[in-house]
């Protein structure tokens, strides 16, 4: 297990690594330097900037310097924030990205384990179809079309929430609502299907032949052994989530993480953009491995094979 | 012969065999079913997948046929007719700011968000097919290597290879299937390399092998054929990813440019207007949940007809 881990582990380095160098070859494609935003520079002062930018020294060197500044934790520094260091422009921005996410992850999960409890324990009814036709909605309909509509409707018409900005709790609801859609939808699919293959098991049929009462039997057997692949649906969790607030934030104008990324593609604020890439593959690559990690430990078969089926 | 309930006794003689040739019991007495008709009949029994593929069918028709339906073009701009709210008598789906007709261009965004589908979809099953297949074909150490790159390849963000990919080239149909399709491929790869691996064990292909098949008939003519329904089952959740991210990109303004329009683009432009002007939203929003919705309808009922066993 130890064994498999590590190597998941060093597997895991390499995609990030091979991510940092590919992202850093796409950027010298690019058009765009530090000096194209600042203000008309003599020529010795251009020097200067490309000096503190390094981007006077030949190519492999300004690699090699990226790299060896990767390992240190130093993304560089900001174009448009003259000189400010990448992670600074991360570490402002995160925590209120993580709060939105963990807010819509929160309400994901509640919403989608009723709705997928109640269509599993009521198959075939009305019910289990309007659970099954809102969770295709969820993952079908883009935040991109629930966001503006939400807006719309709650925050325009209705009036209930704020439709813009980050300035107090009640501003975040809307936003981690429509974040926390196709995650209930992800979540109430997948309940609804290991629910029902735990109840068609023999130790529910004894469980219930005990004369344990409905809620026990659902609660303490069917529910805690449904639960237990839940994993499986980390990394489709994930994807959704770091897409979310990319589009989220952007119709919200929420000052988060995904607010940056696009607004630094529209700026081409290219040591940024790597930057923010770096960090969406390092949770990629993250909930990878901790799914394959926890795949092992739940199932033991897997262990054995070694790799994943 | 007396009808109470009284016992029969059953001797021999009230019995008589029925003569049958060996040649007689193995005939089939009704019209053989094939594993595609067989699945249609399936597939047709499924109402919701069924009125899935008409809507399907429907949009296709309007995208390819609905700009001809009105008298305008959709990007002849009139300054007279801005912002006209949707009638039945003249502007079904409105008109937008440079008076523009809606229905024409969201017929033509619809037909642009399709064709990027339709590549992608092609370029995800010509590689993921053949990737998957070498690979579970020749099996052993190229199978190792290949999983290994396939490992690092799926563990890359889809989302942000798009969009790597589309700050370095022109934004444009071609560039935009590509940035999409670069790593998409690796889910149909693995799943047919999974079924070729089975298919390799079984007697028809040691058969084949016997009789001196080779490796290029072996794979086209034994492991394709048999492999074909995944790859129509994975073309049908393709599609609506493809137009997702599609979406996705115009939507942060990497996508198509103006004064051409996707959906995306669409949606994109009239959400910033939605305040006064809601018409400029919710057809486009309303024809790409459509195609989203059903392409998944349609691809879990193909998924119950095409294999049973994988029915949930």
């Amino acid at each position: 297990m130890l064994k498999y881990t590590l190597k998941r582990l060093v597997n895991a380095l390499v995609v990030l690594a091979i991510i940092a160098t590919a992202t850093w070859f796409l950027m010298q494609f690019l058009p765009g330097s530090p000096i194209q935003n600042a203000e008309k520079l003599t020529a010795e002062q251009e020097a200067q900037v490309e000096a503190q930018y390094n981007l006077d020294k030949p190519l492999p060197v300004q690699y090699a310097l990226y790299m060896a500044g990767l390992a240190r934790g130093d993304l560089g520094n900001s174009y448009l924030y003259a000189g400010k260091p990448v992670t600074d422009v991360i570490f402002e921005r995160l925590p209120v990205s993580a709060f939105l996410g963990v807010q819509a992850i929160l309400i994901g999960l509640v919403t989608g384990l009723s709705l997928g409890i109640i269509s599993a324990l009521k198959q075939n009814s009305i019910l289990d179809s309007g659970a099954a036709l809102l969770a295709v909605l969820g993952v079908s309909v883009p935040d991109f079309v629930i966001g503006p509509l939400a807006q719309y409707w709650l925050g325009l018409k209705l009036g209930i929430f704020p439709i813009a900005f980050f300035e107090s709790w009640w501003h975040s609801v809307l936003p981690s609502l429509v974040l926390a859609t196709s995650i209930a939808a992800v979540v109430a699919t997948f309940t609804r299907t290991e629910m029902l293959e735990v109840l068609g098991q023999d130790y529910v049929t004894l469980a219930k032949s005990k004369g344990l009462s409905k809620l026990a039997v659902v609660v303490r057997h069917v529910l805690r052994n449904s639960m237990i692949p839940l994993v499986t649906i980390l990394v489709p969790l994930t994807a959704a989530l770091v897409t979310g607030t990319l589009i989220v934030e952007t119709i919200f104008s929420i000052p988060g993480i995904g607010e940056q990324f696009v607004r630094s593609i529209f700026d081409s604020d290219y040591p940024v953009i790597m930057g923010t890439t770096l960090l969406f593959a390092v949770f990629f690559v993250a909930s990878y491995l901790i799914q394959d990690v926890l795949y092992g430990v739940i199932d033991p078969r897997i262990r054995v094979a070694g790799h994943r089926a | 012969m007396e009808t109470s309930n009284r016992q029969i006794t059953f001797t021999p003689e009230l019995f008589e065999p029925v003569e049958r040739s060996a040649e007689e019991v193995e005939k089939i007495t009704g019209p053989p079913t094939s594993f595609w008709s067989d699945a249609w009949r399936r597939l047709k029994r499924n109402r919701i997948a069924v009125v899935a593929g008409g809507l399907i069918l429907l949009v296709l028709a309007l995208a390819v046929a609905g700009p001809w339906l009105t008298s305008y073009t959709p990007f002849e701009q009139v300054l007279e007719r801005q912002y006209k709210t949707p009638s039945l008598s003249g502007f079904w789906f409105g008109t937008d700011q440079f008076g523009r007709g809606m229905f024409d261009r969201v017929w033509v965004g619809t037909r642009v968000s399709l064709y990027i589908a339709a590549l992608v979809t092609i370029m995800d099953i010509g590689v993921g097919m053949s990737y998957g297949a070498i690979s579970g074909y020749y099996g052993g150490k190229v199978d190792n290597i290949m999983q290994r790159i396939v490992e690092i390849l799926v563990g890359i963000p889809i989302l942000v290879v798009a969009v790597l990919t589309m700050l370095i080239l022109e934004p444009g149909i071609l560039s935009l299937s590509i940035a999409i399709g670069a790593t998409g491929w690796t889910t149909s790869a693995r799943l047919i390399r999974g079924q070729v691996l089975r298919l390799k064990e079984q007697e028809f292909f040691l058969a084949s092998r016997s009789l001196g098949a080779g490796t290029f008939r072996l794979i086209t003519k034994h492991l394709l054929p048999n492999v074909f329904y995944i790859v129509i089952i994975t073309l049908m959740y393709t599609v609506p990813t493809a137009v997702f991210f599609e979406a996705f990109l115009s939507f942060i303004g990497l996508g198509i440019q103006p004064p051409n329009a996707s959906l995306g683009a669409l949606i994109n432009d009239g959400a910033k207007q939605m305040q006064q002007f809601p018409h400029l939203l919710i057809y486009p929003a309303a024809v790409l949940v459509t195609i989203t919705v059903c392409f998944r309808l349609l691809g879990d009922g193909l998924r119950d007809a095409l294999d049973p066993r994988m029915r949930k």
